[in-house]
């Protein structure tokens, strides 16, 4: 397995920041960027190697809402719930994305993880509403559902090959 | 003569002297500034803002972290500050739930004397928190979020002067919480449940599991036999919540107190406590004779226990095996010397009246259940019995005296002062001195015991032996004591551990105390105690060498160590399932290696020698033959680092001698 939970990421990180308290911030942000979230096993280790307690790792961790403490899919979609997103219609644009992959009430990874769909206040695309981002790296704007679902069926079709056909063009 | 340093405290002048913030200053000057997050032992956190204080030409600045500067000021009652209060404490009040008069804090609450004091008459803000789920988890105490006001007390003594850091500051905004690690509760965090949280806790948000109800319960049954023993940090202490003075003996009115109530038998837990002194003292001598399992550490403290399995579990085996001595005396009542004629073991109920909220969970380990249900079967905290004997309208003050019932009610000095950090070596001291010299001697002050510093080294000469002897109280002060040792600074032969700092005068269940230097007067009614003793050394006892000769023969002997000795279990951080962290799926292994990620063992370097292989296999192209995985101990953590290749376990591995296998076992 690609992302096979491994110590030797974590024991890296920990030595670049020279098991500093200190740069407790960076380190968190280093393994989030590694496993895509903070597993509470790499949390307590983080706390044995800098000599603090597990509750203050998490203490730090909880603060920010960057940090996550679930597993995210791969591919970690955000969809502007901001005011202008809002008029025009995100909440369609979130239904329809759920709908494609049989999100249940609640449930925000899907079970292969490969997604995780996630709503944030305001992108700064509001010329562009509604808006999604996608890994905070493509921004997709004036979207509808169905060109939404479509973004979704391509990733699908990438990913698993056959098991989904690719949207129309 | 040089002048000193002055300013100025509402019109009137304050010298500074070595103070380290205004509000020291301002105290001094016998002004009573409210706070809530302030303690002077702890870190300045200038979170709950009550101490604003308005400074010429500064404006509002919070006196807890200010520095006191010549020339300043300062006003400490205006209009503005007094609606800066109110307002502080409305907004306190607003999400706080105030159930005062069902709250186990009712009338005792910080929150609910300042709001008086303040005059606050009406809160103008609404709730807008959601009602938390009380967390009852743990066995020995319960934290309510509810009505927690954040002012981080507990969080600052559980990580500054205990280094336990159990619970710390959650999340943010409105969500802002003291929580356990991870979102879990208190029973699967590393709370050894010392419940000096408790103590500073201004509200009701941390507390003492209550056991009264159960205890009434008990004493209602015709059926059964109650029996209660009292541990002898109470007698000192409890008073306090009926207006004495700290450090006053109250032995005789709570033993009336606890007849008046319909206990049947009451006894005193110093008693045990001689009897401890004595295994303990010959477990002593024998290992200092052998050589071996030394330092001796004491384990009459429940919390230390828990902390040393959690943390320590390298030095289990220096841990005496000696009960703590409630548990010593549980055993005799429910196994051997049944109160009365008559009375069937299993309609007794063993009552332990304790300064000490771990108790409560040590009474629930498996090994304390050695004849009918449990060794004892409730613990009661000193402000449990408190409110037992308000509640059965007793006047404590104008109580008769009343005395222990025998045999387990004859006590010398040496069991009394068991409650003060530094008693037990001392008592321990009365008892090997006598031994190893084989003379009686009329001497037992052993004023060098006595210092009140929470980490102390004291060498003595007991016949031929010049020994190296430790006192540690605050699980912070044993950590740097820890800390020393394996670091090859110190060596000692006899460690005395309690995790309360001061000891048990000062546990989790005694009264909040108000007074100044709250410690050194209770310690001081203990030394009196055993003054007003007429013996002073255990072995004089004439109860115990009676018990050693009808029932526990000799100390050690096979019964004394099912009755009064325990064991240990290593219980490191293993909250959740370590086993399959780091497995490195590889088709074509030859061969499976795994490496101990323990805290003993990381700490010793397993983390060195794990990054070591995977760089060698990975220079040898080799990375897919081996799977590498880590677990979660070996049980063997005084040995480690311990590393399993193939079927070889190795303890004390280096990277060398793990790379040298590796090679050996791939050939």
């Amino acid at each position: 397995m690609e992302n096979a939970r491994t110590f030797e990421k974590v024991c890296a990180i920990l030595n670049e920041y020279n098991h500093n308290y200190y740069q407790l911030i960076p380190i968190l942000e280093a393994v989030q960027e590694e496993y895509r979230y903070l597993p509470e096993e790499v949390m307590a280790f983080i706390a044995i190697s800098l000599g603090i307690s597990p509750a203050n790792v998490f203490g730090v961790a909880s603060f920010y809402s960057h940090f996550t403490f679930t597993p995210k899919g791969k591919y970690v979609i955000k969809v502007c719930d901001g005011t202008a997103c809002h008029v025009k219609k995100s909440a369609d644009i979130i239904k329809a994305m759920e709908e494609q992959l049989e999100l249940q009430t609640g449930q925000r990874t899907t079970g292969d993880m490969l997604f995780t769909i996630e709503t944030v206040s305001c992108l700064g695309a509001c010329g562009l509403a509604p808006a999604i981002v996608i890994n905070d790296e493509i921004v997709y704007g004036l979207l509808t559902p169905e060109k939404a679902v479509k973004l979704i069926k391509d990733i699908q079709a990438k990913e698993v090959p056959g098991s989904n056909e690719p949207g129309e063009h | 003569m040089s002048k000193r340093k002055m300013l100025m405290v509402d019109h009137i002048p304050v010298p500074i002297g070595d103070e380290r913030n205004l509000l020291e200053v301002i105290r001094k000057a016998n002004i009573e500034l409210p706070t809530f997050c302030y303690h002077s032992e702890m870190s300045i956190y200038g979170a709950c803002r009550l101490c604003l204080v308005e400074i010429e030409g500064r404006g509002l600045q919070p006196a807890c972290s200010t520095l006191p500067e010549e020339g300043l000021v300062i006003s400490t009652n205006t209009q503005q500050i007094r609606a800066m209060r109110r307002m502080i404490l409305e907004l306190m009040l607003a999400n706080h739930q105030g159930d005062c008069p069902t709250c186990v804090k009712g009338g005792d609450c910080q929150l609910q004397q300042l709001a008086h004091r303040m005059g606050v008459a009406k809160i103008r803000f609404s709730r807008v928190k959601e009602r938390l789920r009380i967390d009852a988890s743990s066995p020995a105490i319960i934290h309510d979020p509810n009505k927690c006001i954040l002012c981080g007390d507990c969080v600052r003594t559980c990580n500054e002067i205990q280094g336990v850091g159990a619970i710390d500051f959650a999340y943010s905004g409105s969500e802002f919480a003291v929580a356990p690690c991870f979102g879990k509760n208190m029973a699967q965090g590393e709370c050894v449940a010392c419940g000096q949280c408790s103590l500073v806790c201004p509200t009701g948000a941390l507390y003492a599991r209550p056991s009264i109800n159960e205890v009434w319960a008990a004493l209602h049954d015709p059926a059964k036999t109650v029996v209660a023993q009292i541990d002898p940090a109470v007698r000192i202490a409890l008073g306090e919540d009926f207006n004495l003075a700290a450090g006053t003996i109250a032995t005789g009115q709570i033993v009336s107190a606890l007849r008046r109530m319909g206990f049947d038998f009451v006894y005193d837990t110093a008693f045990a406590a001689d009897l401890m002194t004595i295994e303990l003292g010959e477990e002593f001598l024998e290992r200092l004779e052998k050589g071996e399992r030394l330092p001796i550490i004491t384990s009459c403290c429940p919390a230390w226990v828990t902390f040393a399995e959690q943390h320590y579990p390298e030095y289990l085996d220096n841990l005496s095996t000696c009960r703590s001595p409630h548990q010593m005396l549980g055993a005799l009542v429910k196994n051997k010397v049944t109160p009365a004629k008559g009375v069937k073991p299993e309609d007794i109920v063993v009552v332990s009246i304790m300064p000490c909220i771990a108790k409560k969970g040590e009474v629930l380990r498996p090994e304390f259940s050695t004849g009918y249900g449990r060794d004892v079967d409730y613990v009661l905290t000193t402000l449990g019995l408190s409110l037992m004997i308000k509640e059965a309208g007793l006047n404590f003050n104008q109580l008769g005296q009343d005395s222990f019932d025998m045999p387990f009610g004859f006590i010398t000095g040496a069991g009394v002062i068991h409650g003060n950090s530094g008693g037990v070596t001392e008592a321990v001291a009365r008892y090997v001195s006598e031994k190893v010299s084989e003379k009686r001697s009329d001497y037992y002050v052993y004023s060098n015991m006595r210092n009140g510093a929470e980490l102390r080294e004291i060498k003595v000469t007991l016949g031929k032996n010049k020994l190296n002897l430790a006192v540690a109280s605050g699980l912070g002060s044993v950590k740097k004591l820890i800390k020393k040792m394996k670091k090859g600074q110190a060596h000692y032969d006899f460690i005395e551990v309690k995790a309360c700092p001061g000891g048990c005068i000062n546990g989790g269940g005694q009264p909040p105390g108000k007074e100044k230097n709250i410690k050194a007067k209770r310690s001081a009614g203990l030394y009196d105690n055993d003054k007003m003793l007429q013996l002073h050394k255990s072995r004089e006892n004439p109860y115990i060498a009676d018990l050693y000769e009808r029932f526990l023969e000799k100390p050690g002997s096979q019964i004394a160590r099912k009755l009064l000795h325990t064991h240990y279990q290593s219980k490191k951080r293993v909250y959740f399932d370590m086993n399959n962290l780091a497995r490195q799926e590889s088709k074509q292994a030859k061969l499976e290696l795994s490496i101990c990620f323990g805290t003993s063992c990381l700490v010793k370097g397993a983390q060195g020698i794990y990054s070591g292989i995977n760089q060698y296999l990975n220079e040898n192209k080799s990375l897919d033959k081996v799977q590498i995985n880590t677990t979660f101990c070996y049980e063997k953590c005084s040995r480690g680092p311990v590393i399993r290749i193939g079927e070889e376990v190795i303890e004390a591995c280096t990277l060398e001698i793990a790379l040298e296998e590796i090679g050996r076992q791939l050939k």
